[in-house]
């Protein structure tokens, strides 16, 4: 990368402060990635980078004023320092200063090894595999697109307070979506994976195939409101638009779904019918992520004086009850709450579910059977009251059986209400969120089975 | 003034031939038909405020360099960050290696369409004000003052306040011999007033409709906006708001304000005559098109009245560039003529595909690390020459709905059935506005909307809008990219009441 170590550019920038105290960390990614389109390679890549980020605290007569800068590559480390100094001296007390954190946090990583890193070479199997899935494809006339990405980003974090905290966090994912030649047939598979050693080409193109075949024959169905079961993936979308918006400070100042009439949040009122619980683990298997906190820039679920602060598990929704919030230590002592971060995965849970998606569906009389909803957006914050498609695959089921393909709809529901409304879940999995991946693939969810989703239009689109 | 200004001498310090060279050469050695460099620096900050307060100011800068290569008729891309000719050459090396992994899976041969030499070129967008020569503290003292003025009118419980600031800057080289230098820069000022009913629970707010623009920081301090002007309103229209009445779902005659048609252009013309999505490169992800390539010539997209343009050129434009990140020279096209499909945004090697002459410039990469791929043009409704104004496309409608504002959006993959809600509605009756409507979204297909619209306003309600954030592709990238338009009629459009489709 380049000669100084990520170390030693912690400890030189820390050195070079003349600030009342200093965050720092440097991160060091690679990734590699294949994308194809109609049985074909279209692009690729292999990128490496580094990022330094500098936070200065600058204490003055009001409070402490706090200054960002930060650099990919090889910066000067000293003018990143006098830089970030001078953006403190330049701003206002800022409204969530707290001491900064001295007391390391569990589980984090050796701070001296190097970087782990990856390359193109993590697809030196899977790359052929997939040219053989292509040329069966062909056989029978039908396309493969896809996207395929392994990154690798190891984070060295220090503080002026004497933390030094490492974490690696690899992260993976694979599309594998199959059309037929006039585009008119469209279905999906997806799997998240940290190193690629458990995807599997053929599980994902068998997936495919079989959902083509459920293709064959097409229903048109009007909008309306349908039992419908939503499998993983649609779940993961839904419940990371619930996730993004718990915000404490913006439901206690009245202006969220979680905000209670009559003033406070809905901490303790039950969301969900069934004993769901929604929670978030660094060590959940399979979806380990950063057991502390790095925050570049505060916000009103983040703030840059808690860094390196433990982000130990924490149930969101415990027992279909709401239990807790994203709470910055600043807000958390003004509320008198305890302070709970925001972590980089997410596990919806009915613990006395018992069935899998499979037997769900073949409990169904007649309903929807959806692949992936698309194009997710927030049309009313008040009730989260969210738009967006259904996406590769909406399937009837009759009598227990997929008996064939419906069009696409619109739908207009909040994640909130269905929480409400949901009937029954599936065990969870794990699952690749489809509309959310390029920002969150670490995801666990049953399907749920609603009895009244509410799809809104038709929508032409395959 | 624009235009005379010249990329910053920081950047051009940078070993920019060397490392071409240094590429370039090893990329022929060792057998590519094409490859080309690029070194990008990309300057970022945003501050944002709540309540008048600072919240964060964060300064961000991404220096970095790729290589792209077409090896044996494959692509490659390697990307890093470290600016030496050792690294160029490593990278040189790499993209081949990625190239040699990825022709397993690769049957269709990569070719070039051409174009001429632009052996060196440079250009600057037009600004006057380098927002980062602008003291933090100026910045901030200027957002303080007019989010305090916000805070505290009648009804207003909270502002939000951000300024997102970029420049950037980029050097590419290619086989053919092009070299190009360029530096634009761009801002997005952004408030937002909110009022909260504790004793009901409920809560609304109320955005600015300033658009991101490709100026400096001479957009806030009076030129191209008045935002003492705008935020002066702002109080009064969220009051109305609050107490406007929840609409009644239905058919109604709609007048589209510019600084909400922006984004359905954006969504419904944009996207839907990208030739990479219509040709399915994009299938699994951003999606494909229903403006497929058989329909070119024949597809009825609207109304006669529909002319629609793309460009990299428009003053201001935030896809304005000088060339393309193939080294092609920015250029204006008609993709819609009389309502008629006529047209598409290609890069290189579709242009080829496509038979076409030359690339009509496409090509974008958001920043080093990622490759290029095509991206919007400026894709703007053209007004008519002697059309109306807003209040006389409003004077002609009985009973409808005057939209103002983006907000919401949602489109399908295939860029058929839409939804849009907006910054507010107000309900026309006799020809008059009559007050504002709450709990409203409208929902169309393309085609439909785009043919049920009867009127088109003059150049006089023409605004340039636009977006800093469009996303596409895989690895996800983000691009600028601007969209004018005039005020518009269009007929009996579908209107939802939001509160009923969320079951209330």
């Amino acid at each position: 990368m380049s000669a100084m170590s990520p170390q030693e550019i912690v400890e030189q920038a820390l050195a070079a402060s003349t600030a009342d105290g200093q965050v720092v960390y440097v991160t060091d990614s690679s990734e590699a990635n294949l994308r194809w389109a109609s049985n074909s390679l279209t692009t690729n890549g292999a990128m490496r980078s580094r990022q330094v980020v500098v936070v200065s605290f600058v204490d003055g007569g009001s409070g402490t004023a706090v200054g960002t800068v930060a650099r990919t590559g090889t910066p000067d480390v000293a003018e990143l320092v006098r830089a970030s100094e001078q953006a403190a001296r330049d701003a206002g007390p800022a409204e969530d200063a707290m001491p900064l954190l001295t007391e390391a946090p569990p589980g984090a990583g050796d701070w001296d090894a190097p970087a782990a890193t990856t390359s193109i070479d993590v697809f030196r199997d899977f790359a052929p595999a997939l040219g053989e899935a292509f040329g069966e494809a062909r056989s029978r006339d039908q396309l493969l697109f896809g996207f395929a990405e392994h990154q690798m980003a190891t984070t060295w974090l220090g503080t002026s307070t004497g933390l030094r905290l490492r974490h690696d966090q690899p992260t993976g994912r694979v599309e594998l979506n199959g059309k037929s030649t006039d585009f008119g047939r469209s279905v999906w598979a997806g799997v998240g994976t940290r190193d690629f050693t458990d995807v599997s080409v053929a599980d994902l193109a068998a997936d495919v195939a079989q959902k083509m075949a459920w293709s064959a024959r097409r229903v048109e169905l009007p909008a309306g409101r349908y039992e419908t079961l939503l499998p993983p993936s649609t779940v993961s979308d839904l419940m990371i638009v619930a996730y993004w918006a718990m915000e404490a400070r913006d439901a206690d100042e009245g202006r969220s779904v979680y905000a209670r009439a009559g003033g406070g949040n809905r901490i303790g009122e039950r969301l969900a019918t069934l004993p769901l619980t929604l929670r978030s683990d660094p060590h959940a298997p399979g979806l380990e992520t950063s057991p502390f906190q790095v925050v570049g820039g505060s916000s009103g679920s983040a703030s840059v004086f808690d860094n390196g602060m433990a982000t130990p598990a924490v149930d969101w929704i415990s027992d279909g009850v709401l239990t807790n919030l994203v709470r910055p230590r600043a807000w958390a002592q003004q509320q008198g709450a305890p302070a709970t971060a925001a972590l980089d995965n997410l596990v919806l849970e009915d613990p006395t579910a018992t069935a899998s998606t499979a037997e769900m569906v073949a409990r169904t009389e007649r309903g929807l059977l959806l692949t992936t909803l698309w194009y997710i957006r927030e049309v009313d914050p008040q009730t989260l009251l969210v738009t967006g498609l259904t996406r590769d695959g909406v399937f009837l089921v009759e009598n227990g059986e997929v008996t064939g393909a419906v069009n696409n709809f619109r739908f207009n529901e909040s994640p909130v209400d269905l929480l409400g409304r949901a009937t029954e879940a599936s065990r969870s999995e794990r699952t690749l969120p489809r509309e959310w991946n390029d920002w969150f693939t670490r995801a666990a969810m049953p399907m749920l089975r609603v009895p009244d989703f509410n799809m809104s239009s038709v929508s032409p689109a395959s | 003034m624009a235009g005379k200004r010249s990329v910053d001498e920081s950047f051009l310090a940078l070993p920019l031939s060397a490392l071409a060279d240094a590429a370039l050469t090893r990329a022929v050695d060792l057998g590519c038909e094409h490859a080309d460099l690029r070194v990008e620096r990309i300057r970022t900050q945003t501050v944002r405020l709540r309540d008048a307060r600072l919240e964060a100011l964060a300064d961000g800068e991404d220096l970095g360099l790729a290589v792209r290569v077409v090896h044996e008729g494959t692509w490659g891309f390697a990307a890093g960050v470290v600016l030496t000719a050792a690294e160029a050459v490593r990278l040189a090396e790499e993209a081949i290696a990625v190239a040699q992994v990825s022709a397993a899976m690769n049957t269709d041969r990569v070719e070039l369409a051409p174009e001429p030499v632009h052996a060196d070129g440079e250009w600057v967008s037009a600004y006057e004000v380098d927002p980062f020569a602008v003291p933090d503290a100026e910045k901030t003292a200027l957002l303080t003052e007019l989010s305090e003025q916000l805070l505290a009118a009648d009804g207003v419980e909270h502002v939000s306040t951000s300024v997102m600031q970029v420049k950037e800057q980029k050097f590419y080289a290619d086989t053919a011999g092009t070299r190009t230098r360029q530096q634009r820069v761009r801002v997005h000022p952004e408030f937002t007033a909110s009022t909260v009913d504790r004793a009901t629970g409920t809560f609304e707010s109320m955005r600015t409709l300033a658009p991101p623009v490709g100026r400096g920081w001479e957009f806030l301090t009076g030129e191209g906006w008045d935002w003492r002007g705008e935020l002066a309103q702002l109080p009064e229209l969220l009051r109305e708001k609050v107490k406007a009445p929840s609409v009644e779902a239905g058919r109604y005659d709609v007048v589209v304000d510019p600084s909400n048609l922006w984004l359905t252009i954006h969504e419904s013309i944009g996207h839907a005559t990208e030739l990479d999505r219509a040709l399915g490169y994009e299938a699994a992800y951003a999606g494909t098109s229903f403006a497929t390539v058989d329909k070119l010539g024949s597809l009825q997209y609207g109304s006669p009245l529909m002319n629609v343009t793309g460009d990299r050129t428009a003053e201001h434009g935030l896809s304005t560039v000088g060339w393309d990140d193939e080294g092609v020279a920015g250029q204006q096209w008609d993709l819609i003529s009389d309502g008629v499909l006529v047209g598409y945004q290609v890069d290189r090697n579709m242009a080829r595909l496509r038979g076409m002459d030359r690339s009509n410039g496409c090509s974008f990469a958001d920043s080093a690390a990622h490759v290029p791929v095509q991206r919007m043009a400026n894709v703007s409704l053209q007004p008519a020459p002697d059309g109306p104004s807003t209040e006389e496309l409003i004077g002609g409608v009985e009973r409808g709905i005057y939209v103002v504002g983006d907000n919401s959006w949602s489109i399908d993959m295939q860029r058929y059935n839409f939804q849009f809600t907006a910054q507010r509605f107000y309900k026309i009756e006799g020809g008059q506005l009559a007050g504002q409507l709450r709990d409203v979204a409208y929902q169309a297909t393309t085609t439909d909307f785009w043919g049920s619209m009867t009127a088109v306003g003059g150049p006089q309600t023409y605004v340039l809008g636009g977006a800093f954030n469009c996303g596409k592709a895989q690895p996800g990238q983000v691009a600028p990219v601007s969209h004018g338009c005039p005020s518009a009629l269009f007929e009996n459009t579908t209107i939802l009441n939001t509160k009923q489709e969320g079951g209330r």
